[in-house]
């Protein structure tokens, strides 16, 4: 199939050093749009801002884990300790006194579950695994993990229109600009 | 100000930093330097020292067989040293594993970057050396097959297991351990792991790397979530290694041994696992900067100096409670007590039974790391690694000095017993060293050892503002 009968999923532009691609996105922000990212090989720092992005709420999602995992020891531990099997070991208290054995374990199942929620939240949020993008087909793309810096605006920002978004990439600053088409 | 009151002030010059990544190697310089490692052909002293090692693994994966089909009669076990050097190198793996978190989270947390270009390998020593761990208690229910007794759920006559009971708490502690390092090691891994999928050559390469690499893309969107997830995982993982070794430490100090049941035990477990598990992560790394000498400039002197520091606080914390509890003792005035630390262990008047390891411990843990008080010592890597050596054979005879000597003479002395290893005991430990070095060679081969994708964010060029007139770097 020919190349140009794909659609158009956005126009990428390539940054050489880490302060040029931030001071483009400051002015892309400033202009407005919506639907676009910056691909770096490791995350720059002020970059949020830059980009106009607020702080990650993953947080949430970790504490929801946290006081799941902190609910599932405490019916672990005290259900069955005091209600479905009541031990009696060498003499000791068994009375609802001694909650305070059951510490350790409420402890690690909430940095378990919080763990979870951590890792789970991350993924789902960066909506990862996914492993064919349009990105991928882009042949800069792959210098992005070594040490280039990449803007992607994407196709479907109500101020797209691919020759106006390529003189913009021009003027801030990008090098390489090409047309990053959808897959098949 | 100074010159509108006629007084004049000398500036001393600003005190520049020494540079994290050595030379001033650019970012994709650091990119290539790492992942050759993984790309080149695989050299020859690897296949040399995997010769080595994987037979010495499956050397104690047979002595594990052999101690799973005739039952634990196979050790030197006895009444009463029901743990000897199981439990010892249970608790000697584990705090081994600790300086890996350490590096990982506490030093992240303590924003100090130097950690970025060992914390990948240290981490990745946490999670063998946690393997190696479990191998122990696992074999040593005896009934290896009954293991999932210890599970939170009534087992086959419908009994629950005791939940105030501090060896459950251990199950708990030591696999939330394991899950939460392998869940903070790979999402370390994964930007690097992208990395490796955009060099691959060939196709299985690119396939493999790219399934693990998640598909991940780079972008800041996705780093926004990222970071905040590393963030979190470092701040759980803090408290998270600091309770794993306490809640070792219970299994000792809510008994009512003598030499056991103290309440120093938490805290100085927790600076000997760290203090152990530097002098292994050197112990790694310092044959494995020479290996590779083009990663001299990611693991500096500068880092060998930090990690010998921290030898040297954590092996003084050491010495401190061992003083400690031979203080307490004797002022605590507990007949018991006082027999285990002056006679049992110290043994001044030569009655213990294993004085000698007592003495060893001594020498290894608090005598040895002394010498890195002199910047040559810290500096000269000959030195580091036969001081780090002192430290593995100290902080394990720290262990075996802890559980047999409290055991073997307790009480009464109608039930003293002494206690020596027997072969299978001991080529079983020799074998979890040679799983763990399998597992290690396995790692440098396949991963990248160094986290490629941190070290670059603490090099010049990472900064947005460096080279601007207000540069301060």
């Amino acid at each position: 199939m020919d190349q140009s009968d794909k659609k158009v999923y956005a126009v990428g532009a390539i940054f050489s050093d880490a302060g040029s691609v931030m001071s483009a996105a400051e002015k892309i922000r400033d202009l407005g749009f919506v639907h676009w990212d910056v691909h770096t090989p490791f995350p720059v720092h002020g970059m949020d801002q830059a980009m106009g992005l607020g702080k990650s709420w993953l947080s949430a999602v970790v504490f929801c884990g946290g006081l799941l995992g902190f609910t599932t020891a405490v019916c672990l531990t005290t259900i069955p300790s005091f209600g479905i099997y009541p031990m009696i070991v060498h003499g000791k208290p068994y009375d609802w006194r001694t909650v305070v054995s059951f510490f350790p374990i409420m402890f690690e199942l909430t940095v378990l579950l919080s763990a979870f929620a951590a890792v789970g939240g991350m993924l789902v949020m960066n909506r990862l695994p996914r492993w064919n993008h349009p990105v991928f087909e882009w042949e800069n793309f792959e210098k992005v993990s070594d040490d280039s810096y990449a803007i992607v605006i994407e196709s479907r920002d109500p101020k797209f229109s691919v020759t106006k978004v390529s003189d913009l990439l021009q003027t801030v600053g990008g090098t390489e600009i090409s047309v990053i088409r959808e897959e098949a | 100000m100074a010159k509108e009151s006629g007084l004049s002030f000398h500036t001393p010059e600003e005190l520049k930093r020494v540079p994290l990544v050595g030379n001033n190697r650019s970012v994709s310089w650091i990119t290539d330097k790492v992942s050759e490692i993984v790309e080149k052909k695989t050299p020859f002293w690897w296949y040399a020292a995997f010769a080595v090692t994987s037979p010495i693994a499956l050397m104690g994966l047979v002595c594990i067989v052999y101690q799973i089909s005739n039952g634990v009669g196979v050790w030197g076990e006895n009444h009463p040293n029901g743990w000897a050097w199981d439990i010892t190198n249970f608790v000697f793996w584990i705090g081994i594993g600790h300086a890996g978190t350490l590096i990982s989270a506490i030093l992240f947390l303590t924003r100090q970057k130097w950690r970025t270009s060992i914390n990948r390998a240290a981490e990745a020593m946490t999670l063998f050396a946690v393997v190696c761990a479990g191998i122990f208690p696992a074999i040593h229910v005896g009934r290896f097959w009954m293991a999932w007794f210890l599970a939170p759920v009534p087992n086959a006559n419908g009994i629950w297991p005791n939940f105030r009971s501090p060896l459950l708490w251990d199950v708990f502690a030591v696999s939330t351990y394991f899950t939460v390092s392998v869940l903070f090691w790979y999402v370390g891994l994964i930007p690097d792991l992208a990395t490796l999928r955009d060099r691959a050559k060939s196709a299985m390469a690119k396939t493999i790397y790219g399934f693990f690499a998640l598909g991940w893309r780079g972008s800041n969107r996705q780093w926004r979530h990222y970071e905040m997830a590393y963030l979190i995982l470092a701040g759980l993982s803090t408290p998270l290694v600091l309770s794993v070794h306490s809640i070792v430490s219970f299994d000792f100090a809510t008994s009512i041994m003598p030499g056991w049941h103290t309440t120093i035990f938490p805290p100085y477990f927790v600076a000997g696992a760290i203090f152990g598990g530097f002098a292994m992560v050197l112990t790694i790394m310092l044959p494995a900067s020479l290996i590779y000498p083009q990663i001299g400039d990611l693991i500096t002197r500068q880092h060998v100096d930090k990690m010998a520091k921290i030898i040297l606080l954590t092996g003084s914390i050491v010495g401190y409670a061992y003083l400690m509890e031979l203080f307490v003792a004797w002022y605590g005035g507990n007949k018991f007590e006082g027999f285990t630390f002056f006679k049992a262990r110290a043994s001044f008047d030569g009655e213990g039974w294993y004085q000698w390891a007592y003495w060893a411990m001594m020498f290894c843990n608090v005598i040895s790391p002394q010498i890195f008080w002199s910047k040559w010592a810290r500096s000269n890597y000959i030195v580091v690694f036969i001081v780090c050596q002192f430290v593995n054979v100290g902080m394990w005879f720290e262990r075996f000095v802890i559980i047999v000597t409290s055991l073997a003479q307790d009480f009464l002395p109608s039930s003293w017993g002494h206690y020596s290893p027997s072969t299978t005991e001991i080529f079983t430990f020799i074998g979890t060293f040679g799983i763990f070095l399998s597992l290690f060679l396995l790692f440098m081969r396949f991963l990248p050892m160094i986290a490629i994708s941190e070290v670059k964010l603490v090099t010049p060029a990472a900064d947005p503002h460096h080279g601007q007139v207000n540069d301060k770097h």
